[in-house]
């Protein structure tokens, strides 16, 4: 097996044997990003030189850490000190955080090797890393596909097998949409579990850090590293967080799963709803019951969400004006209507950020403004609180709720970027669990007659990411999904 | 048309916390431009805030300090306007949960004792400073004070002069200093105000159009440009014509206000809930608990020093103004029990003296214990008045022991009444003229010879012993 086929526990075991080293690795992944970068474009930024001293400082020192010597791809929304931190947007152009994220300290401490920035829709503002400023990324599948997004970098990276980890942001879907079209393992952890501080804010009610993986065993594994309380973030939970990857069990026989009829009904492509049914009759067949039960608020989601996250960001991003960093307009001369100071806001944000991100901009005002705030804001909060109020229902009657990931398999480049609605529409089966903070996970269940791959969503009560993580475990162990690499990976890169 | 005037103040002060609000940066004034500074602070992209439990402590502390309700669970809000000293162009402030309301400052006005209301205390974050280069073009930010914890006092329209105004501002410092949360100082920006003033017919209820004004410096400032807008408002109001409502900025050269140039255009702040921060539930136990650990306010000290040292209200309002002053006061009375003596001294030459030094009490040598003793010096009769007013300055600057000095500087009252009586008959003789008077029923003359004696003894004769003597030996004997 090549190496840059290697999940991140088989590659443990290789360093334990003396098999290879880390930056052996890191050299066969260079190969298969060379290889393969050019046509998916997962990448916005790798410094080599930096990877390789990191691996040979590591060899120096060998010893027993959970990530030693294993390349983590970051996705370019989560500061890394000394490296271009940009969310895919220009108005970012140039900045270089002088602080890490949190969860960047503890892959530090655990041994990983961070390796490159990864893609993704600007500011997170999307299903398909089609508004980056660098360009799209395409789905290593089929690449006249989008990868879905806005986590679209992280997770064709890993699909591809230029890297066996990485790290993405989900905020309405964006870690598990991108992972069920890319056919990897994604997870939205419990709101609170993971340490946002440091993670570029697009709605911080609703944003996560999550790993991405090529199995259960893999992304339980890296979910454990991240998850720890971080006294920086004031949503972060003090709460002790199992070691997920030792406690991984595949037995579930008795467990209850609920299927909500909201999730299976229109909307949802025949090829997906099918792969799904074989999927549950997988799990019956494991030992589990399943269960009908209803979320009725599904239905305001969508609108829901595009209150509340768009208000978010309108706030968040206020501080991107060219005043301290990342881009500043040069537009001259300024106007004797508004005078230097306003110009250049106005020009910077103008010039700085894409139409996506100036959409959602304009939303959130709108829905902040005073007139509008109880109408839409307020309104939306109670929207929230009642969509929330569903899973509470739900989980009386349910261990975890099944459903599918996205409503169709990857859709074509350009194909929604015209219609922002139908792109909205792409998560309206993952938006439920930011809204309610519930954890989720995505996982590959299938592929469609284009070979495109399916991803199965498990969510389950706050907290209880083991179950999650159990249910994954008990599938990929009875199916042979998650092992399928897309055509475009087996190369001679190894 | 006689009008009455209405004012009420928002007063933001900052407090006087080792780190920031929402970082852990340290909060020194005058330190080299954005060396004070985090990503939290700088609003880095990224960076989150997390309350600071001392600030909202202290905050809680001067809430009670002013006689609000704590409010058990409090949030916090974004208030959001573009500015470059502002780096998430949002200010972390409190809208509609804020920790505390409904308290009360009792001012001293001529009438007694008036009670302000204090419609609602909140914490929030400072902004940085901008300084605009001289070149005309170019502005430069420094973030050192950016994140500095601040309260926001707003009182109600209770105030109906000026004069009020000031007094509920000097109220409100002493309060801060007591409780040791701020400085107060204007001149540093730790304390800033805006005013909001109309005029009314007296005796309707209603509220006039309503002008703020901003930019004033200090105390007297602010009296002065209330004072300005008052008349200001009456000519327009006495003339048949409106007051606008508008914001006014006072220039402190000229003595006048001037509209604010530019469109005022009433601000959209888009305040909602701050998510980077839960809401808080205050505990009563903590309340209680910052409750039980506040000292006497000033306004109960004052009426203590009236009802127990049987000093005048105006004294004991000057005494206890000052917490460090209050403290002195009593700390003298423990070693010389003479609550007026020492009110006297203090309030008169020791405060002329601060005043002239620029000193605060706190800054000088002499110890409360070494003012009873000299005072108790002048009640043995050792020192007169005279050389009391002569050593002050001195033990003040200095610090010596009263009693050595004296010694040293043989300034010890003379009482002997054999040395007395040989320099009154001494002056009796070289002054017939003076004699004659007195005998005459000029009473004046004694003073004369008194002041002779005076001379002689280069201040230093007990003056009843020398009155005493000259009285007896003019009285009695014809020689």
């Amino acid at each position: 097996m090549k190496l840059s086929e290697l999940t991140a526990h088989q590659l443990k075991e290789s360093y334990k044997k003396g098999g290879t080293s880390p930056t052996e690795v890191c050299k066969a992944l260079f190969t298969a990003v060379d290889r393969l970068d050019p046509i998916i474009h997962a990448f916005v930024y790798l410094d080599r030189e930096k990877i390789l001293a990191r691996a040979k400082e590591l060899e120096q020192r060998p010893y027993e850490r959970p990530l030693w010597g294993i390349p983590v791809a970051i996705k370019d929304i989560l500061c890394v000190e000394g490296e271009p931190t940009t969310c895919a947007s220009k108005i970012l152009e140039g900045f270089c955080p002088p602080y890490n994220a949190t969860v960047i300290e503890y892959l530090k401490a655990a041994g990983a090797i961070l390796f490159g920035k990864t893609n993704m829709d600007e500011f997170a503002f999307g299903s398909s890393t089609e508004t980056s400023c660098y360009g799209p990324t395409k789905n290593p599948w089929h690449v006249d596909r989008i990868p879905g997004g806005s986590s679209g970098g992280s997770c064709a990276c890993v699909s591809a097998g230029q890297v066996p980890l990485s790290l993405g942001s989900d905020t309405g879907g964006s870690i598990r949409q991108p992972a069920s079209m890319c056919g990897v393992v994604g997870l939205k952890p419990t709101y609170g579990r993971v340490s946002r501080y440091g993670l570029i804010a697009f709605a911080s009610s609703l944003d996560q850090v999550g790993p991405i993986a090529r199995d259960i065993p893999d992304c339980a594994l890296l979910a454990e590293i991240i998850s720890r309380h971080d006294p920086r973030d004031a949503t972060s939970v003090a709460i002790e967080t199992p070691p997920y990857s030792a406690l991984l069990q595949k037995d579930i026989t008795g467990l209850t799963l609920g299927v909500p009829r909201e999730y299976f009904a229109e909307g949802i492509h025949a090829d997906v709803g099918g792969a799904l049914q074989d999927a549950l009759k997988t799990l019956k067949g494991l030992g589990a019951k399943t269960v009908s039960i209803s979320l009725p608020h599904t239905k305001y989601a969508v609108a829901d969400y595009y209150i509340v996250a768009p208000a978010e960001a309108s706030s968040n991003l206020a501080r991107f004006d060219g005043v301290q960093y990342g881009y500043r307009s040069q537009t001259a001369p300024y106007s004797a209507e508004h005078g230097p100071l306003i110009d250049m806001y106005l020009n910077t944000r103008r010039e700085g950020f894409g139409a996506e991100a100036k959409r959602r901009i304009m939303l959130g005002t709108h829905a902040l403004s005073s007139g509008y705030y109880e109408a839409y804001y307020l309104r939306a909060l109670k929207v929230r609180s009642l969509i929330r109020g569903d899973f509470d229902e739900a989980f009386k009657k349910c261990d975890c709720i099944i459903t599918p990931t996205s409503p169709t398999t990857a859709f074509g480049i350009g194909e929604r970027l015209a219609d922002p609605l139908s792109m909205y529409l792409s998560d309206i089966l993952t938006i439920s669990a930011n809204l309610s903070g519930i954890p989720g996970i995505s996982l590959p269940c299938g592929f469609d007659p284009q070979g495109l791959p399916i991803g199965l969503q498990i969510l389950a009560r706050p907290f209880d990411e083991q179950l999650i993580f159990n249910v994954g475990y008990a599938f990929q162990c009875a199916t042979d999904f998650h092992t399928k690499r897309p055509g475009l990976a087996a190369g001679k890169d190894a | 048309m006689d009008f009455e005037t209405v004012i009420g103040l928002e007063v933001h002060v900052q407090l006087s916390t080792a780190s920031k609000v929402f970082c852990g940066c340290g909060t020194l004034f005058g330190e080299a431009a954005n060396t004070q500074t985090c990503p939290v602070c700088l609003g880095l992209p990224g960076s989150l805030p997390v309350l600071n439990k001392e600030a909202f402590r202290k905050a809680i502390k001067a809430a009670l300090a002013l006689n609000c309700e704590i409010a058990e669970i409090t949030k916090f809000d974004r208030k959001h306007y573009f500015y470059p000293d502002l780096p998430k162009n949002f200010q972390i402030s409190q809208f509609d949960m804020p920790f505390s309301r409904d308290g009360q400052l009792e001012i001293i006005i001529e009438e007694g004792i008036k009670r302000i209301g204090i419609t609602r205390v909140h914490l929030e974050e400072d902004a940085g400073k901008l300084m605009h280069m001289a070149d005309g073009d170019n502005s430069l930010v420094d973030f050192n004070r950016a994140g500095t914890p601040l309260l926001e006092i707003v009182s109600e329209p209770d105030m109906s002069s000026p004069e009020e105004a000031y007094a509920y501002l000097t109220e409100l410092k002493a309060v801060m200093e007591y409780i040791e949360v701020s400085d107060c100082d204007m001149e540093k920006g730790s304390l800033r105000c805006d005013a909001n003033i109309s005029l009314r017919p007296r005796g309707t209820a209603g509220l006039g159009a309503k002008v703020e004004i901003k930019n004033m410096n200090s105390f007297k400032a602010v009296r002065a440009a209330l004072q300005y807008e008052v008349n200001r408002q009456h000519d327009l109001l006495a003339d048949g014509k409106t007051v606008v409502q508008e914001t006014r900025l006072w220039d402190a050269d000229g003595l006048y206000t001037t509209p604010m140039r530019g469109k005022e255009e009433s601000h959209d702040y888009r305040y909602f809930p701050e998510p980077d921060l839960p809401l808080f539930e205050i505990s009563r136990q903590m309340v209680a608990d910052i409750r039980s650990g506040l000292p006497e306010m000033p306004a109960r000290r004052r009426e203590r020093f009236v009802s127990e040292y049987r000093l005048s209200e105006y004294d004991a309002g000057v005494l206890t103004q000052d917490k460090a002053l209050a403290d002195y006061f009593e700390e003298v009375l423990v070693d010389y029990n003479n609550p007026k003596m020492v009110a006297n001294w203090l309030m008169g030459d020791i405060l002329a003296y601060l005043s002239a030094t620029n000193m605060t009490i706190t800054e000088v040598k002499m110890t409360p214990q070494s003012l009873a003793k000299a005072l108790k010096l002048q009640e043995d009769g050792v020192i007169s008045g005279k050389i009391q007013k002569q050593i002050l300055p001195v033990l003040l600057k200095e610090g010596k022991d009263p009693e050595a000095y004296v010694k040293e500087a043989g300034l010890a009252q003379i009482s002997d009444e054999d040395e007395l009586s040989r320099i009154v008959e001494r002056v009796i003789a070289a002054n017939p003229a003076s004699v004659q008077s007195y005998r005459e029923g000029k009473e004046k003359a004694l003073g004369f010879l008194v002041g002779g004696v005076m001379k002689e003894t280069r201040g230093k004769a007990n003056p009843q012993l020398v009155n005493q003597l000259l009285k007896e030996r003019l009285d009695t004997s014809n020689t």
